[in-house]
């Protein structure tokens, strides 16, 4: 069996070729596109390592058959900086250390990055830590993370702002 | 572009600074690189079957339907396995068990490999493993305590702890005008790191390259050697990086080995990924317990006894201890004590190290016991606690080489708000109706040292180079032995290349036993003093050098200078002494341990104190831990940020073990029912709110050259049990057993 879809993958244009249906998103970017910054905790949704965006929304790249997504805009972890320049979000997670090992970072970081698209949360660090429930962070950095992401969602807010004016 | 801006990646220069992690950046955007995020061209993926029942044998594999499919290359099962060099019965380094790899069709416990599928997609040996569809002769199972309790035993042997004793323990019973005997229990749990173990094994001749997470490289090396025969130093094992450890990762694995086997056969390299489901099998747990405790106090609230009893499960197939009872050796000043431990065999898993092993459960059930001797006593818990405070080690009367338990316990308490807090149960309601409890815990986690070894190298242009195979699995090695590092040569963080992660470096021993930053950081902090002393013998020996005729010990190094202490003005460069000596760089080399006298003349622990407040609704009796303060002294914190980073991790450690974790077993199958995230509740972030961690100082001199205690374990011990007490304050329900569920309060 061969399949093509296009995908536009963290910016970029690319037709990929799907060598077995039963792929899921995850593994075809961690096995085949060698893009395993995107994690694999459990592969069945329940832990949020393999968070990334499609479409601009959080999803579980563990729970999404690549075959499915012709047409879709994918955007992982590696896809977040530009350049040197690291995300607001990626550089609030080292200033508040909202990670400990490391692990499920990209998922967090993916997943706070929708968060704070979705608009509903702001810097209420209750709702943040709802809104952060998705994503299991075994060493226990909840702390940090959710100053990270009550940091970045204000810097975020101030900046758009700022270009509004 | 409207949501991008420069790094604010700010480091300290030394021990003592809140340097942000050096591998932050790496981790942030992706690039750090995870055993299982290799790929080498030509990889076959492999996947284990796992048993389905707890004990019989395997009598039929389609071994057939699974080599038919598509794209599996092939099935190893009993019938078929490669020979193995090394016996898996022994135990070759001090972290090896008897190890599961196909010997034969037996079953031991539910999650045991049973058959490893390989294939040219990790789809095809996924598919090719389910095809197997394994029938098996079941016996019945063995998986509570009491099932096999008839046998229990005291274990003995290498690195089983059996217990310890001190005074007359009938006396001590005897004299208690007031008494207590309670049983706890605690559940059997999962480690569950975020990176479920992995492997990508490469044969290269009779040379081993291994991307696996370690807890200890080279004792790794050493550990999968053993099994095909080749020396250790045939094996490079890269761990640079390692999403959580918690003390599974220190032991070879027998899915480990069966798939560096399935490389050498098929002589491709070969990744193995663990399933989360698969991580309640083969990788070890911590083994359900459940202790009886016997306190008791004379006249004056004075504990003349601790009868601390452990029985922990095992396997049928070889030992491990929970030792549960260790945490009330070193804790209390009672007149006897005796600490026992017993073990039951049951159709699990060899249980192993996690977080705090022994000292987690056994805090648990020793605090609360404390809570109930309080309550028999009238007395607040804290005052009680204080009463009974140990001045020097119960039993040997041997001095603390420092103790600032005395300050956590204030610093906890008043940052808490304990004072006031009403003796009895349900006298807290709050404005929202919810019931509101406080208790506290005493935390205590020893200062073990394993061993390790570095190398320093000066280069020319003052920077300089540090080497040992030291791990970081979250604690923040890659930060806070590079600080360690700076400081030995008085050199900026940015003036040092830090290498780890990497089995060819010099030894780095073991990430465990929270002793990891101070005997790798004191074996850096050795090298960078050995090149020290090299560069002082060059200069003070030599009649063009400022420094020349002055003493070796009064020379300090600051900036890329070597300066004479008592007149700064004489001092010359790092690199101009090295220039005259005609030597391009000098390399020094380091060890780090503890040394066996320095053992024998204190006792060593860090110490802390957790104060917690929970509000339970009255109708639904949830729970919900609202507030958690825990004021720890630990010795010299070389990192503030990533050490409270530490601490609170095992904070919510303690609460997942209070609240959350219980591996549960189908009492006929013996499976976990369970086994996946789903079912195994850790706690997320909504669970955690009120977090604070204090750290109170302490000056050590004697616990190692650098003063450090380590901080990786001692967050999750005291907790639990101030999360029991403060439940039990809030409702008047005393649940002697963790964790505690809902289920356990509404029931009348
Ligand atoms: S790996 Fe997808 S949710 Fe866990
Ligand atoms: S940082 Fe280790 S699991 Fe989150």
């Amino acid at each position: 069996m061969s399949l093509f879809i296009s995908l536009t993958l963290n910016g970029e244009a690319r037709d990929v070729s799907i060598d077995d249906p039963r792929v899921t998103l995850l593994d075809l970017l961690r096995e085949r596109l060698a893009l395993p910054g995107t994690k694999k905790g459990c592969d069945r949704g329940q832990c949020g390592a393999c968070t990334v965006l499609v479409n601009g929304r959080r999803a579980n790249a563990c729970l999404m058959l690549a075959a499915g997504l012709d047409g879709a805009q994918i955007t992982t972890i590696e896809g977040l900086a530009r350049g040197e320049d690291l995300h607001p979000v990626q550089a609030a997670f080292i200033e508040h250390d909202g990670f400990q090992c490391g692990y499920c970072t990209p998922g967090q970081i993916m997943s706070a990055v929708g968060l704070i698209a979705e608009g509903d949360a702001g810097s209420d660090p209750e709702r943040i830590r709802e809104g952060m429930s998705g994503n299991i962070c075994r060493c226990g950095a909840y702390h940090g993370i959710t100053l990270a992401v009550q940091e970045a969602s204000r810097r975020m807010a101030a900046k758009e702002e700022g270009d509004a004016a | 572009m409207s949501d991008t801006l420069s790094p604010q990646i700010r480091f300290g220069s030394n021990a003592g600074q809140p340097a942000t992690r050096r591998d932050g950046l790496a981790k942030v955007t992706g690039v750090a690189t995870f055993a299982a995020d290799n790929t080498p061209e030509g990889l076959l993926y492999a996947v284990y079957a796992p048993a389905k029942i707890a004990r019989g044998r395997v009598s039929h594999l389609d071994v057939a339907a699974a080599e038919a499919h598509p794209g599996v290359t092939h099935v190893i099962t009993p019938q078929n396995r490669p020979e193995l060099q090394g016996d898996p019965s022994a135990k070759p380094t001090m972290f090896s068990f008897r190890t599961e790899v196909l010997q034969d069709d037996t079953v031991c416990y539910a999650g045991q490999p049973i058959a490893l599928v390989l294939g040219e997609t990790l789809e095809a040996a996924t598919e090719g493993a389910r095809l197997l569809a394994p029938q098996y002769v079941a016996d019945p199972v063995r998986v509570a305590l009491d099932d096999n309790l008839a046998t229990s035993f005291e274990p003995a042997g290498f690195g089983l702890p059996g217990g310890a004793s001190h005074g007359d323990v009938e006396a001590g019973h005897a004299a208690a005008t007031r008494s207590i005997d309670v049983s706890y229990e605690t559940a059997a749990q999962y480690h569950n790191a975020m990176e479920t173990h992995a492997i990508v094994a490469q044969w290269d001749g009779d040379r081993l390259t291994l991307d696996t997470p370690s807890q200890a490289l080279n004792l790794s090396c050493a550990g999968f050697a053993y099994f095909f025969g080749i020396p250790p130093e045939n094996v490079t094992l890269r761990s640079p990086y390692i999403g959580g450890g918690f003390g599974s990762k220190a032991i070879p694995t027998g899915p480990q080995v069966l798939a560096i086997l399935a490389a050498r056969m098929t002589q491709r390299p070969v990744k193995l990924m663990f399933t989360r489901q698969q991580m309640f099998g083969p990788v070890g747990h911590r083994g359900a317990t459940r202790q009886r405790l016997r306190l008791g106090v004379d006249e004056n609230t004075a504990l003349t006894v601790i009868d601390h009893e452990g029985l922990a499960e095992t396997s049928t197939f070889d030992d491990f201890v929970e030792p549960a009872a260790n945490a009330s050796q070193d804790l209390y000043a009672a007149g006897a004590l005796r600490a026992s431990h017993r073990l039951v065999r049951l159709d699990v898993g060899t249980p192993g190290p996690m977080r705090g092993p022994g000292e987690a459960s056994g805090s648990a059930a020793l605090e609360c016991a404390m809570d109930e001797m309080a309550e028999v006593a009238g007395m607040d818990p804290l005052e009680f606690r204080l009463r009974n405070y140990a001045e020097t080690q119960p039993g040997t009367g041997l001095p603390y080489s420092s103790k600032a338990l005395r300050e956590c316990y204030a610093e906890g308490a008043a940052r808490f708000g304990w004072e006031g807090r009403p003796l009895e149960p349900r006298q807290m309601q709050g404005a929202d109706g919810l019931l509101t409890g406080w208790g506290m815990g005493t935390a205590l986690f020893p200062c073990p040292m394993f061993a390790a070894e570095a190398r320093a190298t000066l280069r020319p242009d003052g920077t300089a180079l540090f080497e040992t195979s030291a791990v970081d699995m979250g604690q923040g090695a890659w930060t806070v032995l590079a600080q360690i590092a700076a400081d030995s040569l008085g050199l900026t963080l940015d003036q040092v290349e830090f290498r780890a992660g990497h089995s060819a470096l010099p030894d780095g021993g073991v990430a465990g036993g929270s002793g990891h930053t101070a005997t790798a950081g004191g074996a850096l902090h050795a090298a960078g003093g050995d090149v020290l002393r090299q560069l002082g013998e060059l200069a003070t020996e030599d009649p063009q050098s400022p420094l020349y005729g002055a003493g070796n010990s009064s020379l300090v190094a600051r900036d890329g200078w070597l300066l004479l202490e008592e007149d700064e003005s004489r001092r010359e460069r790092f690199a101009d002494i090295l220039i005259r000596a005609g030597q391009t760089e000098m390399t020094g080399t380091g060890h780090g341990g503890r040394a066996p006298e320095a053992a024998g003349r204190h006792a060593m622990n860090s110490h802390g104190a957790v104060f917690a407040e929970v509000k339970v609704d009255p109708d639904l009796c949830q729970v919900r831990v609202t507030r958690l303060v825990g004021a720890f002294a630990a010795g010299r914190i070389i990192n503030p940020r990533l050490t409270e980073s530490q601490l609170m991790g095992g904070m919510i450690w303690g609460t997942s073990f209070a609240l959350h974790e219980a591996a549960r077993h189908d009492r006929r199958s013996g499976r976990i029912v369970n086994a996946d995230f789903a079912g195994y509740h850790v706690p997320v972030n909504a669970d955690v709110s009120g977090l604070e961690v204090i750290t109170v100082h302490e000056d050590d001199p004697y616990v190692n050259a650098l003063g450090i205690k380590g901080v990786g374990e001692i967050g999750i011990v005291g907790t639990v049990g101030a999360i029991g007490n403060a439940i039990w304050h809030a409702t008047g329900k005393r649940v002697r057993h963790f964790p505690i569920r809902i289920a356990d309060l509404l029931a009348p």
